[in-house]
């Protein structure tokens, strides 16, 4: 995409005559520290994801997922560490450490694992090799015992069907509503329009009680509906839809009118086709709400089994730390999703929230 | 209309977003049967009230009657989530609430006020100091990218990503970053480590020595030229040779708990830098928005005049993106308030009290343990209620504003 033009360009641009000028200096260092400061974490995490549990137990700072080389003991009962062994004449050799005596290390030569012998340990460097653990990742998914606590495929599972199906009913229920607001005259409509979008001053935190009340007395509680249904109505989607709609000519509807088609039919294959770019706008930001989601879901969701991704993941953090390499890797599946979203819809996203201010 | 679109769906059936919309389609005309049905029933134009009705419900049952409940509940008692078995207690949530001998100091309130006041004076806090490091920060990130640098979209993306991410990710990454065996210090003590090797060896001497003679030399060129060249090329190796390495290197670096002890102020700070690194982007894209509705000639116009660099950010970049700022400020403050997934799942509010937010006291009230108060969570709501309803018709305000200039 950028070409070595490009690059020389980029490098070489000034804004004084022949020398950088120190704001430029000031532009690539803030550069180069926010990138560090936004990816580094995300890539260590990525990288942490595939490392052994005893590389994250003993804080390796190598971003490369190093593990010890390990070979069967001579009897075959267990893995012993290898080593690379310094000899007094500067020559090495890798030796497999049998146990401590004193200052020094029983060893035995690789080659020849029949003599065991002594060493100080002074003279001995573990031996690693990049070995990247993609156990992390399957283990919790495809399973394993030891996982059980994290069950990511539900949790999975609970997540898509509150994100696929939200979004979809927030966009029907949105832009019908949208399109009444529009398309109709009728006594009220501007008051209602009002009101909607009145709804925007509401903060979510302020209402947690009563609608919490509310949606147990329903019956919603610990269910997935308790988390979809209170959401899909969002004044944002009808006043974004609403705007789009306006700007559709009526003499279209009025033709399909004339064709004798039903207001049903006028808003399935006329307005919502051509409303698309409104609703992909909404569906993406509604996709990444969802998904993301923590509080409500926190407060109606209370056993396990109706767990989302984000609720799992928070749980799982809180549990004992012996689990650090599922926990990472799990993290790393959770914002994959929005990752590629974002890798593929970077504009559309941007745009749509620069658009309606509104995350 | 529709044979055309059926027989145009044919010949692109392969892709599968074309049957995904046919699928959709299709669904729709399902739906036709009953809702014309309904429409030869009530008239095409009553059909309005059937388009809005399903939005309404869920606006009222989910937003408009919470709203209204929730001042019924503030002033009930008892533990049940059903209206009818909850007494009716009066101003006595509030009185709990506000019947504190020193507001300033919580411990000295009883149970329900102590936790409210110390979520009260840390959502203060944190958002005194959280707003401005945002603006300020959103408003440099925002200049620097708007600038003619290349790969723009490529920076814009990087620093927008974090926005993307849900606050529990956010929080477990952090927590990786700053506990005592984390990356941090890790990498603190690699530093330290590393720059203490470097300082004893014997390179570090002539290191040492043109970095200073630069200096020297880039200081004192205002004045004089030979003056800056003979005084870094004097003054420099004495400095470099004569002072013993040991004064060049650094305290052994001890690991910090960086979320964990209180009193260093660090959980406070790293929840602000945490939340700050969550949400630069949302605040930067609107920023950079505000700055590109500001038209080019008049930059044009103050270049051909030499106005300085500075003087055209304060007198036409700032002015003209006063609105912008004014919503971003009360977008800021109204979310700053209402702070709570990143820090509670980071610190748990702790240690201690120390990160405790109002929402947190809101939700452990009425949601975590045994004695589940939702009429005090409710009364809380209440009061936080009137602080957010100030902030937010200040932003409609401004935002009216910014649509009418």
């Amino acid at each position: 995409m950028i070409t070595s033009v490009d690059v020389s360009g980029f490098l070489m641009r000034t804004r004084g005559r022949g020398r950088l000028h120190w704001s430029d200096w000031f532009v690539y260092a803030y550069l180069a520290i926010g990138v560090l400061v936004v990816a580094l974490p995300i890539l260590w995490m990525f990288m942490s994801s595939i490392k052994s549990p005893g590389a994250l137990v003993e804080n390796d700072p190598r971003l490369l997922p190093y593990e010890q080389l390990t070979t069967p003991s001579p009897d075959g009962q267990r893995r012993l560490g290898v080593f690379v062994w310094t000899k007094p004449d500067g020559a090495k050799a890798d030796v497999a450490f049998v146990g401590p005596r004193g200052v020094n290390a029983r060893v035995f030569d690789l080659a020849k694992p029949a003599e065991i012998f002594e060493v100080p340990r002074m003279s001995l460097a573990r031996k690693d090799a990049v070995k990247p653990r993609w156990e992390n990742y399957t283990d919790p998914t495809i399973g394993s015992a030891q996982s059980r606590t994290f069950n990511f495929l539900r949790y999975f599972w609970n997540s898509t069907f509150v994100t696929v199906v939200a979004t979809l009913l927030t966009l029907v229920v949105n832009a019908m509503a949208a399109f009444a607001l529009s398309k109709y005259k009728f006594r009220g409509r501007d008051a209602m329009v009002i009101v909607i979008v009145s709804t925007l001053l509401i903060p979510p935190t302020v209402i947690l009680v009563p609608l919490f009340i509310t949606v147990s007395s329903l019956g919603m509680l610990n269910t997935l509906w308790g988390v979809i249904i209170p959401a899909i109505a969002t004044p944002t989607g009808v006043f974004l839809l609403r705007q789009y709609m306006l700007t559709i000519p009526d003499e279209l509807l009025e033709a399909a009118r004339m064709d004798a088609a039903s207001e049903w039919k006028i808003f399935w294959r006329i307005m919502l086709p051509l409303t698309m770019p409104a609703l992909s706008v909404l569906a993406i930001l509604s996709v990444i709400w969802r998904w993301n989601d923590f509080m409500w879901p926190l407060i109606v969701l209370t056993q396990s089994e109706v767990f989302t991704l984000q609720l799992g993941l928070s749980t799982f953090k809180g549990e004992l730390n012996d689990n650090m390499h599922y926990l990472l890797a799990m993290t790393v599946l959770t914002l994959l999703p929005v990752t590629l979203v974002f890798a593929f819809l970077q504009k559309h996203i941007t745009t749509g929230i620069a658009n309606t201010g509104l995350k | 209309m529709s044979s055309v679109a059926g027989s145009s769906t044919r010949s692109r059936a392969l892709s599968v977003g074309h049957a995904a919309g046919w699928a959709w389609g299709k669904l729709g005309d399902m739906l036709d049967g009953p809702f014309r049905a309904l429409q030869r029933h009530i008239g095409a134009h009553r059909m309005a009230y059937v388009f809005l009705l399903p939005n309404i419900l869920v606006f009222g049952l989910f937003s408009f009657w919470p709203m209204l409940l929730n001042f019924y509940i503030a002033f009930t008692g008892g533990q049940s989530v059903i209206l009818s078995d909850r007494p009716f207690v009066g101003l006595d949530n509030f009185r709990e609430l506000l019947n504190c001998p020193s507001y300033l100091d919580p411990k000295t309130c009883p149970v329900a006020g102590f936790s409210f006041w110390t979520g009260v004076w840390n959502t203060l806090f944190f958002a005194v100091v959280q707003v401005p490091v945002m603006i300020v920060t959103a408003l440099i990130t925002a200049l620097i990218l708007n600038r003619e640098i290349r790969a723009r979209g490529f920076w814009r993306a990087i620093y927008f990503y974090p926005v993307m991410l849900s606050p529990v990710v956010i929080a477990v990454t952090w927590d990786w970053v700053l506990k005592r065996r984390g990356i941090l210090n890790a990498l603190l003590e690699n530093v330290v480590d590393g720059w203490n090797a470097f300082a004893g060896t014997t390179l570090f001497p002539f290191f040492l020595f043109t970095v200073l003679a630069i200096a020297l030399s880039q200081l004192l060129a205002r004045f004089s030229r030979p003056l800056a060249i003979g005084a870094a090329l004097a003054i420099a190796p004495l400095v470099a040779w004569l002072v013993p390495h040991e004064v060049w290197s650094l305290p052994t670096y001890r690991p910090v708990n960086w979320l964990i002890d209180a009193r260093s102020g660090w959980p406070t700070f790293w929840v602000i830098f945490v939340y700050t690194w969550g949400h630069l982007g949302f605040y930067m894209l609107i920023l950079l928005a505000g700055l590109q509705a500001i038209p080019k000639d008049l930059y044009e116009a103050a270049e051909m005049d030499g106005t300085s660099r500075s003087r055209q950010f304060w007198r036409i970049t700032l002015p003209l993106l006063a609105p912008t700022m004014i919503v971003v400020l009360v977008l800021s403050l109204i979310r700053a308030f209402q702070v709570f997934d990143e820090v509670y799942v980071l610190t748990g509010g702790g240690p201690g009290q120390a990160t405790k937010m109002i929402v947190q006291h809101i939700y452990e009230s009425a949601f975590i343990g045994d004695a589940k108060r939702y009429g005090i969570a409710a009364a809380s709501s209440v009061l936080v209620a009137g602080v957010l309803l100030i902030l937010t018709l200040a932003q409609l305000a401004a935002t009216r504003k910014r649509a009418g200039g």
